[in-house]
């Protein structure tokens, strides 16, 4: 029997012992798309995790061999499907680099809006579902989901007026673009804008005056610098451990030297801090399309025009590696081309796929509730891990 | 250290390795433009090793593969010195028949899931990465499918 | 202590025990008659409509069960790929299926619906099937997006499934790469349509030329 005298307190000692594996299936509700983490808990306490990717597994690379140079810029946009448009970028100025084909200074331009309005759409839904993950779906973390799926709806109507698609376009080619901006979308493009510009400084006083999620966030999931160049994520993830590093300044593409912006860094490597780079981003991005739609240029869209989907381009031999900035870092793609219709082997560097190698490293030692605020301020999106 | 000093760097070390064979490939500025290096297989971690620490290219960007058909499977590599805006392509071609490598796990942490991937996708067998298994396949799928020789739309019953 | 990671615990496939896909197929065909309710509800209720006059309560029982059932259809969120998102975009602020009665919620175990959003894989496909036999019955499938229909722009790759017919048993079928909120919603009212022709409190009707 108990002996209540002598033993008043009652302690349980977990190291080394009972160690338990969990699954994390690649379907749970924090909203990221299939991953399997196979964690190992001693009590709450998460002591190694083996991330299962593959999922989503579609056979890109392989399918791109099959696929010629006028077809696939729209299946590439299903790599980063919630930037579409940042892949197909990549792909395209891959090609072009390749074949050494100019792309008019109209359509550098319109691609930098395009690019900077997915940014801000890809942050929006991060934002939505990183403090949906943390609150609930039901409880109150769909306020900001919701908040913010009404704004990411004004940018899509944007698209969908330009493209004529809301998530998925085809609307680069190699040469430049594919459609033009029709009348008004530069007027409604600044509304919008300028709304979304106004509400986002809500969202921060509505998330940093909460103390739980300060408590959720802060010193949570910290990325060492040297980790961070080690195991190669890029984006905001290396903005937040302190590195200097934004692609857009580096290695300018597509008419980027043109436009005046900053570079937002944050030195705590925590998710705070890759939430601030996130929301300083957001401001940026928004002074950048400003920007270009006062100095947008007239001309042709396209080196190429008249390209229709079966039309024939023929890239000569020869290989790039071209690198964009999306909204998750680095998205890159090797091209090797060998003077036919269809590239000889195409690779893409996906920056969830890197940004993704790094949750072993940092995990282990927190808590379960914080591998969803983790996962979710790493915004992992499958198609580029998967490919 | 630009891109001239770190050419001759690793010219004077590496001197069995070909830097920037063909001529320039891309309309991009020059001086944005990677150093191409072609390395025999046994050096490439040690050159990843000189990148890393003479060099300064701490970034590693990603590592694949590429399946020249008769000619064997060609490795390529990317690190990057993220102050200095250079980059350095390191290439290694593995004879024909050949599919084994040493590891930049070593070196590079984030090499560990790229090489999983290459092993997954091509079969190359990366010596001294710690645990090779399959990434984006289940672990028991026959075949590597980035090899030319396997199709496309090979079959899987019963779900294909 | 060395931490050692676990191996990773894929379910074994199922597809070992069968010989080939021919016997695949057959298995996938035979979809239950109704659904999985207690023969003593089935054999009453056969009793009161072949009773003079008791198709009167049959048809008032069936009326509003249906309404009931197709008024709070309860999706579990099974986004796989782009079409997440437009999902996601769905059940959000503009395109709200909550007024539908739709409440998405994580657990199988306590939905009735699964949107299968996005392409499947063959790595995927047997979580898929956990994920449905774990659904209670009565319970629905809507094919998402041309990935799930048929297995969409990858349809030619080897790790690709063409289409979630081939793992479960699809009611609704929804085209589009992705396909807007609008077609999803569409797709969803079509679903309720069906599921008020259930006849005899269960039984699934024909299809009605007039309606579907």
């Amino acid at each position: 029997m108990l002996d209540t005298a002598k033993t008043s307190k009652v302690e349980f000692d977990y190291s080394g012992g009972e160690r338990l594996t969990m699954n994390m299936g690649p379907q749970h509700p924090s909203a990221h798309g299939v991953f399997r983490a196979i964690l190992t808990l001693e009590g709450e306490t998460i002591v190694g995790v083996d991330a299962v990717i593959g999922y989503l597994h579609r056979c890109h690379e392989k399918l791109s061999e099959t696929l010629t140079y006028a077809q696939y810029p729209s299946i590439a946009s299903k790599t980063d499907y919630v930037a579409a448009m940042t892949s197909e970028l990549a792909y395209v100025m891959a090609a072009e680099q390749i074949g050494k084909i100019e792309v008019p200074k109209r359509a550098q331009y319109l691609r930098v809006i395009m690019a900077e309005l997915q940014r801000v759409a890809s942050h929006l839904l991060w934002l939505g579902t990183w403090c949906m993950d943390m609150g609930g779906a039901l409880g109150g973390g769909a306020t900001v989901f919701l908040y913010c799926i009404r704004e990411r709806e004004l940018i899509l109507d944007l698209f969908e007026s330009l493209v004529g698609a809301r998530l998925l376009y085809g609307f680069y080619q190699v040469g430049g673009t594919r459609y033009d901006i029709p009348d008004g979308w530069a007027q409604k493009c600044r509304e919008t804008i300028n709304l979304i510009d106004a509400r986002i400084g809500e969202y921060e006083s509505l998330l940093e005056d909460n103390p739980f999620f300060l408590a959720r966030a802060q010193g949570v999931g910290v990325i060492s610098r040297e980790l961070a160049e080690d195991v190669g994520i890029a984006g905001p993830l290396l903005r937040g451990s302190g590195v200097n590093f934004d692609l857009r300044r580096a290695a300018p593409y597509s008419s980027y030297e043109d436009f005046t912006f900053n570079v937002p860094v944050e030195t705590g490597g925590d998710c705070f801090a890759r939430y601030r780079v996130r929301m300083v981003e957001f401001r940026e991005s928004i002074a950048i399309v400003r920007q270009a739609l006062d100095r947008l240029p007239d001309g042709a869209i396209s080196s190429r025009p008249g390209l229709k989907s079966v039309a024939q381009i023929r890239i000569p031999k020869g290989e790039a590696y071209a690198r964009v900035e999306g909204p998750r870092g680095e998205v890159g793609c090797y091209l090797i081309a060998d003077g036919s219709a269809k590239p000889y082997r195409m690779k893409w560097r996906g920056a969830s796929f890197s940004n993704l190698a790094v949750l072993p490293h940092i995990i282990p030692g927190h808590k379960i509730a914080d591998v969803v605020a983790i996962m979710g301020s790493v915004d992992p999106v499958f198609g580029e891990v998967d490919r | 250290m630009t891109r001239e000093q770190a050419k001759a760097l690793i010219d004077e070390r590496f001197s069995s390795a070909q830097v920037d064979g063909d001529a320039p490939t891309s309309a991009e500025a020059t001086a944005s433009r990677p150093i191409v290096v072609t390395l025999p297989v046994d050096q490439w971690t040690a050159f990843a090793q000189f990148a890393k620490t003479t060099l300064g290219c701490r970034f590693f960007s990603f590592s694949s593969a590429v399946d020249w058909k008769e000619q064997g499977l060609e490795v390529v590599a990317r690190i990057d010195n993220l102050d200095d805006g250079v980059g350095v392509m390191m290439k290694a071609r593995l004879g024909p028949g050949v599919s084994a490598c040493p590891s930049l796990v070593p070196v590079f942490r984030g090499a560990e899931w790229m090489e999983r991937e290459c092993y997954d996708m091509f079969g190359i067998q990366f010596e001294g990465h710690p645990d090779l298994r399959r990434m984006l396949l289940s672990d028991d799928w026959q075949g590597h499918p980035l090899l030319k020789s396997y199709a496309v739309d090979t079959p899987h019953p019963p779900y294909r | 202590m060395e931490i050692k990671p676990p191996v990773p615990q894929i379910p074994a496939p199922i597809w070992r025990n069968i010989k080939d896909l021919q016997e695949w197929e057959q298995t996938h065909q035979r979809r239950p008659e109704g659904d999985k309710h207690s023969q003593l509800f089935e054999s009453v209720t056969e009793g009161i409509h072949s009773f003079p006059g008791g198709f009167v309560v049959t048809t008032v029982a069936d009326a509003f069960l249906n309404w009931a059932r197709k008024s709070s259809v309860w999706p579990v969120t099974f986004g796989l790929a782009c079409c997440a998102i437009e999902m996601m975009a769905t059940f959000a602020s503009r395109f709200d299926v909550e007024r539908l009665g739709m409440v998405p919620w994580a657990s199988p175990r306590h939905s009735d619906l699964m949107v299968v959003s996005g392409t499947v894989t063959i790595k995927m496909a047997p979580m898929l099937e956990r994920i449905y036999d774990q659904m209670p019955d009565p319970k629905w499938a809507v094919s998402m997006g041309s990935c799930a229909n048929s297995g969409g722009p990858f349809r030619h790759g080897y790790h690709v499934v063409k289409g979630v017919d081939r793992v479960i048993p699809v009611d609704v079928y929804v085209p589009g790469c992705p396909p807007p909120p609008e077609s999803l919603l569409n797709g969803l009212l079509l679903l309720q349509d069906q599921i008020a022709h259930f006849r005899k409190t269960g039984r699934r009707a024909l299809p009605n030329p007039k309606v579907d």
